[in-house]
């Protein structure tokens, strides 16, 4: 049969092709990942070459002499999203369990969208937002509540000690905060939700109280994909750029433990420097920054997928 | 205290702080949306839209940083979604099983977390310095980069939500699967796609960081791909941190103007999504 089998053969052409096609995009996605990785190897190799491993331990950050270390900008993203952790984890908790045990039905989708749109603010809007309305306010009512409060107790009173002049690393971490969580407490309430109802149902009728569900049925049964919520919270708040740019103070100048005093970022750092650094041996080390913060974020967003892939595998083999 | 009360409390406790998580929440949204509103209704005008970014001390209007916006986000969304989409496809209906679709399915969940000042670095290295300065077209391209990532997955999400049965029936008519793929499953998630890049336009409309090395920024009218392109978020970046008063004021109308367009559209994305789950 001539007639059909070209047809055929026509059909079996152009499936080989979509096929490869398709499959070439796919790969395209991970060598994407590769020529991240290798291409700012490249950039930065002048930087690695010259100062090693002690790059991420040498605080100096010298242009004009050309000498550069890492460990203001690290310090800077770590703690700025330590303190967002220690802030958005709590609320992001509250939110979700208000959205699945606490709130009617009827408002769940509207609530859960208002948290959600909180996400898709872009973070330039942000960033001018905390420096021009919320740094100033913070600055003259929150940082000298925090010092008359917190400032007196021995050992973490130094961490709130310095001139409370609003931006800083505490308001980074504030502002990042209140960015991450839209993130975590989405997941949260999406791994809340696949706790099977007849396990909760069951500890209801042992008359525990909707808190107990939560703390001792619902959070035990879900803790994988919330430990991975956080982690895609943390990931969020290490890559973050224009709102930490805005509010961070931008130094690289780092005399105290105080989260008041200004510091700078990975991020930050590659904002504000990286037009004017010329060829040579300040882009390389701009670069460099870049790629230790690409390898951290990678490395934890990784984990928070394994963990999230996880609980679904879980699901699956339960239900 | 007996036990009983005891319980009873710790309950209403942890559930009067859980809607109090909820307000503190609302309140940050409801905070930016007033003061974005209330600081930059005021600097609405007709010369926002028709004047070009004044040197400071002077009026002007934005209309450069619009245009070359809308060339970038609208470029990086043709560039950007067809290959999404095709990887999407792919994961859906070829890569369910074996380690190509596993391993693309994992990394580009993590490009899509991953800084985009960091693809903005990527493609400094790989293109600006080749082609000796910044550019329109290496915006395009780093905005393109950050719309990939979320196609593919809505794409494959959408994809995979059509029922099975539909595929079978097309195939049990003696269609060759990359018609079905095209004509049939394509089609029925069609909305749910329109969905994925409408979000992934919302995203890279206000992104600011990957346009730092590669479109920078431009005073000046610019249409021409190869120099330096004005922008919106690059615009108000540089405004908002200058101290003059009538450069921050136009950073509020660009503030403004950037979140109504973000918010418009994600409100729209549900809205088709939510129509599309109806039916």
């Amino acid at each position: 049969m001539p007639g059909p089998g070209s047809v055929r053969k026509g059909g079996r052409f152009g499936d080989v092709l979509f096929f490869n096609l398709t499959r070439t995009f796919a790969v395209f996605t991970l060598l994407m990942l590769a020529g991240i990785i290798v291409s700012l190897f490249v950039s930065s190799w002048p930087s690695i070459e010259k100062f090693g491993l002690s790059f991420l331990w040498t605080s100096e950050w010298n242009p004009p002499m050309d000498r550069f270390g890492a460990l203001i900008p690290i310090y800077g993203t770590l703690v700025t999203s330590v303190i967002a952790l220690v802030i958005a984890v709590p609320v992001s908790f509250g939110i979700a369990v208000f959205l699945t045990e606490l709130s009617p039905l009827w408002l769940r989708r509207p609530l859960g969208t208002a948290i959600e749109l909180l996400a898709a603010i872009p973070s330039i809007v942000y960033g001018m937002w905390g420096l021009l309305v919320f740094a100033p306010l913070f600055g003259q009512y929150v940082q000298p509540f925090l010092q008359a409060t917190l400032g007196n107790i021995p050992g973490i009173g130094a961490l709130f000690s310095g001139p409370p002049i609003g931006i800083g690393l505490l308001c980074a971490g504030i502002i990042l905060a209140i960015m991450i969580i839209p993130f975590i407490a989405s997941v949260m309430r999406d791994v809340f939700e696949v706790t099977p109802p007849l396990l909760k149902e069951s500890a209801f009728g042992l008359g525990a109280t909707t808190w107990e569900v939560v703390w001792k049925v619902v959070l035990p049964y879900t803790k994988v994909g919330v430990v991975g919520g956080i982690m895609l919270g943390l990931g969020r708040a290490l890559g973050e750029t224009m709102a930490v740019t805005f509010v961070i103070g931008n130094t690289n100048f780092l005399s105290d433990v105080s989260l008041f005093s200004p510091g700078n970022s990975i991020t930050s750092a590659l904002a504000n420097e990286f037009q004017e650094a010329g060829s040579g041996l300040h882009s390389a080390a701009l670069i460099e920054l870049g790629l230790i913060l690409f390898l951290i974020t990678f490395i934890v967003l990784a984990a928070s997928k394994v963990l999230l892939l996880k609980l679904a595998v879980h699901e699956g083999a339960k239900t | 205290m007996n036990l009983r009360t005891k319980r009873k409390l710790i309950n209403k406790t942890a559930l009067v702080l859980s809607l109090l998580a909820m307000t503190f929440g609302l309140v940050w949204l409801l905070w930016i949306l007033v003061e974005v509103f209330r600081l930059g209704v005021g600097g609405l005008s007709w010369d926002l839209f028709t004047k070009m970014t004044p040197p400071p001390g002077t009026e002007g209007g934005l209309l450069n940083a619009i245009v070359g916006s809308f060339i970038m986000v609208g470029l990086a969304t043709l560039l950007g979604t067809p290959i999404g989409m095709l990887a999407g496809i792919y994961l859906a209906e070829y890569g369910q099983r074996g380690w190509l679709g596993s391993v693309t399915r994992f990394i580009n969940d993590i490009l899509l977390s991953a800084p985009s000042i960091v693809i903005g670095l990527f493609v400094y290295a790989v293109m600006v310095i080749h082609m000796g300065g910044f550019s329109g077209i290496a915006g395009v391209v780093a905005l393109a980069l950050l719309v990939i990532p979320v196609v593919v997955r809505t794409t494959e999400n959408m994809l995979i939500l059509v029922p099975n049965s539909l595929r079978e029936a097309a195939f049990a008519l003696g269609a060759h699967k990359w018609k079905v793929i095209c004509f049939v499953t394509a089609r029925a998630a069609r909305a749910g796609i329109l969905t994925g890049i409408l979000l992934a336009i919302a995203r890279i409309s206000g992104e600011t960081a990957p346009l730092l090395f590669t479109a920078l920024s431009n005073q000046f009218w610019s249409i021409d791909l190869l120099e330096p392109m004005a922008n919106l978020p690059m615009t108000i970046f540089k405004f908002a941190m200058s101290p003059f008063q009538d450069w921050q004021k136009l950073a509020w109308a660009g503030v403004f103007l950037i979140t109504m367009g973000v918010l418009a559209l994600n409100i729209l994305a549900r809205v088709l999504f939510k129509e599309e789950i109806k039916r």
